[in-house]
């Protein structure tokens, strides 16, 4: 082995590279801790986290000016799985380390993976309602639904990130191409009777033409929701059918009044079609009806005491379903999901929000933090042991 | 007689302790007592009304008594202010209690430069001013907690210690009212007459109008009084199957109507308003007793409680375990210099006595609570302190040269006076919020996640004794030196198996509660940075790349880490953990954080300056 490989075979096993990888990862995370205050926490994790390298912005250009916690966490584990190859011995002086170091192994693999699959999203149920999917508490979808007949929605979905990035949509249940003109990230709305002087907008058809659409800051607060709008032109064989507004603020659920939360319809080759901005929904083969929201207080303050949401899950094809009580601390899973109670509609008391998780690796933590805590008992005993040896000879 | 020393020393602090419990010392009639004894439901909770007052005290004025500012420097107990302020408030308005500090306040509430001193205000100064103060909050109130100025802090404070103090004041007794007994009595011999006179009014018959005027006169004051008070002090009627069914009397007032009655735990809280205003103080005992003796039969369990938490409240074991601490921690010292054996011991005596009175404290309080040592902030400080000397108490019993209790005394001393502060904000047996309401995670996950805090502590502290002891006197020989560095290491150590096990049984909690093992929230974050420091001192250690001198300089800077985690996630005001935090605390931090700074300083000069190496480094 050469020289520089052997120099550089050294650095990768030593005990040095792991002091100065710990050093750096506490300042990654005391960095991005900080940053919470202004980026929120999920920015912060995608800034700070999964990331190679930590970005900052210097007058208009974005300098590389940190390693990022894929980077400080891969290096970390070559050092960790070469140290252990390089200086392996058997022998139980060492097993507590062993265990440890392979159950941190598994542990940062299994955040790695965390972090790639796992997906939240959440379910909001008003007593009595039955849904066979959640909705994504920050990603959006254009919907284009075919309502002809009563009994069936024909639905595609258009995702967000399609819209913004300008690219033509042509699908073969769509006899229109799909054009975005415009696309804003978070928005606000104003009549446009109450602006006079806006400037006019591209939009042709729709409830888009009595608003004024201006687009604002993209915001981070935990307890805010972007509200995104695209400007759509509809391209038909034979030509533009119009350019519609489709904006978060015109979904019931959002509307600020009854009239802008109207559905946008209209007809094109003989059917009817309804155009509505939504949060990204994942549908499953199951619904989930909420039976009882029941939400208590201490007496005589307003701490909360308890919430919990009495639901019944519906198997597919009908059937027997079953009945579970969901609160805190006490999630359900089922079919690969966690239902958790998240919050609730204050206003109503009588709506429930459930976190809905998806996490194929969440039996890994456990697994791994297990092991880690066993092989630094194992060996912090053999020192102990060892110690007390010592001193009763002494 | 020096061999008898410690442990005379020992006894001594311990008799003046229990001494402070004989109920021949407290300066306040039995009968007067025996009224803080009486359960009332508030905050969600069961409590003695000397806690309510207590509390609020603390709350308002930063401390449990009052001094009037007579010449005789006169003491009023929480449990005779509480009175004056439920049955004689035109007397309570003159107590000095509204601590007030922020100049601009001030002189807002109209003193000038002269008296500026002058921090505690009275109600009946404070009137006049009441429209100024709650214009000024409404200024102040939209601004976010972190961002508002010292003065927009005080101002929204005082508003909410006067309204708290209004709410008391409104209690039990309606507004203005003198003789509230009378005024029961009579409102119970006119009811039947009263109500039909009301009934034929309603249906626009002829009716006596004077009577049917009087029932709905009462009728409105008891609406004020329901809405104007959050203390349920009026039990629920025998026979309702809810124990927490207790009423404001106010609420319980107006169920007169329709049962024909005045509920009979108003009347006797009126005769007690009665007795004590006139100054009757046999009548008041007897109706003290009578009201107590009842309450007993219904609720035992309540009451007794009630009884325990009173003489827990008077006992304060962590007021006096913080004297006794300091003590130990100075005999520790002594003993390095003078004395040893005989300061040694000592300090080894005050130490296990601080211990055992904050052990039966922190035992109190999860029985009253039902639950795990560490709810809150306030108890998370109780239990590092407990936890760190408890680890110190082995240690000397190891080594016995009064490092253990040097260290103990210095931790113990600095998280009960934290405690001490923390408690200012209010009831420090508060109510669970739902999302932390959880016995199994809180007895988990926070014992050991403050275990593992308290043992990071520990270290720091021991690595402080080395620097100090090694560059400053000359009694840091080399097996000194060598014990400390083992037992530094061995903390270490300890501290890593903890914090790491409480953290990931954090993550566990987090996963059972919200889907997310981990979420990178600011407290998660900072238990994450004290394994990692542990960690990287470990591995520091074992690469050779420090010594001695190096482990305790990053032993000391534990300490820094440790306390940001602790109290500087709280400042960031974000995230599931936050509890709320004040601007006095970041300054403190700073200053802690500046305090360690140097002693990192200080330990990394040269060996041959240090005043115990100058013949020969041992490191």
């Amino acid at each position: 082995m050469s020289e520089t490989l052997k120099q550089l075979r050294g650095i990768f096993v030593s005990l040095r590279l792991t002091v100065v990888l710990l050093a750096l990862s506490i300042v990654l995370i005391f960095w991005a801790t900080l940053d919470q205050v202004n980026l929120g926490i999920w920015a912060v994790q995608q800034k700070f986290f999964h990331s190679f390298l930590v970005w900052v912005k210097l007058g208009s250009l974005q300098v590389p000016v940190y390693p990022g916690g894929y980077l400080i966490g891969g290096l970390l584990l070559a050092n960790l799985i070469s140290a252990h190859v390089y200086r392996f011995k058997a022998g139980w002086r060492k097993s507590g380390i062993w265990i440890a170091h392979a159950g941190l192994i598994l542990l940062l693999i299994g955040q790695l993976v965390t972090g790639l699959v796992q997906k939240e999203s959440v379910m909001r149920l008003d007593e009595g309602e039955t849904k066979n999917y959640a909705e994504s508490s920050r990603f959006n979808e254009l919907a284009i639904i075919d309502v002809t007949d009563p009994k069936v929605d024909a639905v595609v979905a258009i995702p967000e990130s399609l819209l913004a990035s300008g690219t033509v949509i042509q699908n073969p249940k769509l006899p229109f191409k799909v054009v975005p003109r415009g696309y804003f990230p978070n928005t606000d709305i104003a009549m446009r009777s109450q602006a006079p002087a806006a400037a006019p907008s591209v939009v042709t058809q729709g409830i888009g033409l009595q608003v004024t659409t201006s687009p604002v800051d993209v915001t981070y607060k935990e307890d805010a929701r972007n509200m995104p709008a695209a400007y759509v032109e509809l391209v038909g064989p034979d030509g533009s059918l119009g350019t519609w507004d489709v904006s978060l603020w015109f979904n019931p659920e959002f509307a600020p009044g009854p009239f802008l939360g109207v559905p946008q319809k209209f007809d094109f080759g003989g059917r009817t079609w309804k155009l509505v901005m939504r949060p990204t929904r994942t549908y499953e083969p199951y619904s989930v009806t909420l039976e009882k929201f029941s939400h208590d207080i201490y007496p005589g303050t307003d701490i909360p005491k308890n919430f919990s949401s009495k639901v019944r899950i519906n198997p597919p094809g009908g059937g027997e379903g079953r009945e579970v009580l969901i609160y805190m601390n006490n999630p359900l899973r089922y079919a690969g999901l966690t239902y958790y109670q998240q919050s609730f509609d204050p206003n109503t008391d009588k709506t429930t929000i459930l976190e809905v998780v998806s996490n194929p690796s969440w039996l890994v933590p456990y697994i791994s933090c297990g092991a880690i805590t066993l092989g630094l008992l194992i060996q912090f005993m053999i020192h102990l042991v060892g110690f007390a040896r010592k001193r009763r000879s002494a | 007689m020096t061999r008898r020393l410690p442990l005379l020393i020992t006894l001594g602090a311990a008799v003046c302790f229990l001494l402070g419990l004989y109920p021949g010392w407290v300066q306040q009639p039995a009968a007067v007592t025996a009224f803080g004894r009486l359960p009332v439901l508030s905050e969600g909770r069961f409590k003695p009304l000397d806690s309510v007052a207590r509390s609020t005290l603390l709350q308002i004025q930063g401390k449990q008594t009052i001094i009037l500012p007579d010449k005789d420097q006169t003491e009023v107990t929480p449990d005779e202010w509480l009175l004056d302020v439920l049955f004689m408030p035109e007397k309570a308005d003159d107590y000095p209690i509204f601590y007030i500090d922020d100049p601009d306040l001030i002189s807002l509430v109209g003193k000038s430069e002269a008296n500026l001193s002058i921090h505690r205000h009275s109600f009946k100064e404070l009137v006049p001013h009441l429209g100024e103060i709650e214009a000024q909050m409404k200024l102040a109130e939209p601004v976010a907690d972190q961002s508002r100025t010292h003065f927009q802090s005080s101002v929204v404070q005082l508003y909410g210690n006067l309204s708290h103090y209004l709410r008391l004041r409104r209690a039990i007794v309606p507004e203005g009212s003198t003789d509230f007994l009378s005024e029961l009595l009579q409102l119970q011999g006119d009811l039947v007459d009263g109500i039909e006179a009301v009934r034929l009014k309603e249906a626009g018959k002829p009716h006596d109008e004077a009577k049917a005027k009087a029932i709905i006169d009462e009728g409105q004051k008891f609406v004020a009084m329901a809405e104007s008070t959050d203390l349920l002090a009026i039990p629920p009627d025998e026979g309702d199957p809810d124990p927490f069914a207790w009423h404001n009397a106010g609420h319980a007032l107006l169920e007169t109507f329709g049962k024909g009655d005045v509920n009979p735990s108003v009347l006797a809280y009126a005769g007690m308003a009665y007795a004590w205003r006139n100054h009757v103080p046999d009548k008041f005992e007897h109706i003290v007793d009578l009201y107590g003796a009842s309450l007993e039969k219904h609720f035992p369990r309540q009451v007794k409680k009630a009884r325990i938490e009173t003489i827990f409240n008077a006992a304060m074991p962590f007021y006096a375990g913080m004297w006794i601490y300091l003590g130990a921690f100075l005999f520790a010292i002594l003993s390095w210099v003078k004395w040893p054996e005989a300061s040694r011991k000592t300090a080894w005596g005050l130490v296990a006595l601080g211990w055992v009175l904050a052990t039966a404290g922190i035992l109190t309080r999860m029985w009253l609570e039902g639950r795990p040592p560490v709810t809150n902030l306030y108890s998370s400080a109780l239990f590092i302190g407990w936890g760190s000397v408890g680890l110190c108490l082995v240690l000397e019993a190891i080594y016995k040269n009064a490092i253990g209790t040097a260290a103990a005394g210095m931790i113990g001393f600095a998280t009960l006076i934290i405690a001490h502060h923390l408690a200012l904000s209010g009831d420090t047996l508060e109510m669970m919020r739902a999302v932390l309401d959880s016995n199994f995670w809180l007895g988990t996950h926070v014992v050991v996640v403050a275990t593992g805090y308290a043992s990071t502590f520990l270290s720091g502290a021991l690595a402080i004794i080395y620097i100090m002891r090694g560059v400053f006197t000359r009694s840091l020989d080399k097996a000194t030196a060598d014990a400390l560095a083992r037992m530094v290491y061995g903390i270490v150590c300890f501290a890593t198996l903890f914090s790491f096990v409480g953290t990931v049984l954090g993550g566990i909690w987090a996963d059972q509660s919200w889907g997310r093992f981990w979420g990178w929230d600011p407290k998660e974050n900072g238990a994450l940075i004290i394994v990692i420091w542990n960690a990287l001192i470990l591995h520091a250690r074992w690469g050779g790349m420090v010594k001695q001198r190096g482990l305790m300089c990053l032993a000391v800077f534990g300490n820094i880490v440790t306390s940001w985690s602790y109290f500087g996630t709280n400042m960031l005001g974000i995230g599931l953990h936050s509890y709320g935090w004040t601007q006095a605390a970041f300054w403190w931090l700073s200053g802690f954080v500046a305090t360690q700074l140097v002693i990192i300083a200080i330990g990394n000069t040269p060996l041959e300056k240090w005043r115990s190496f100058r013949a020969g480094p041992a490191a």
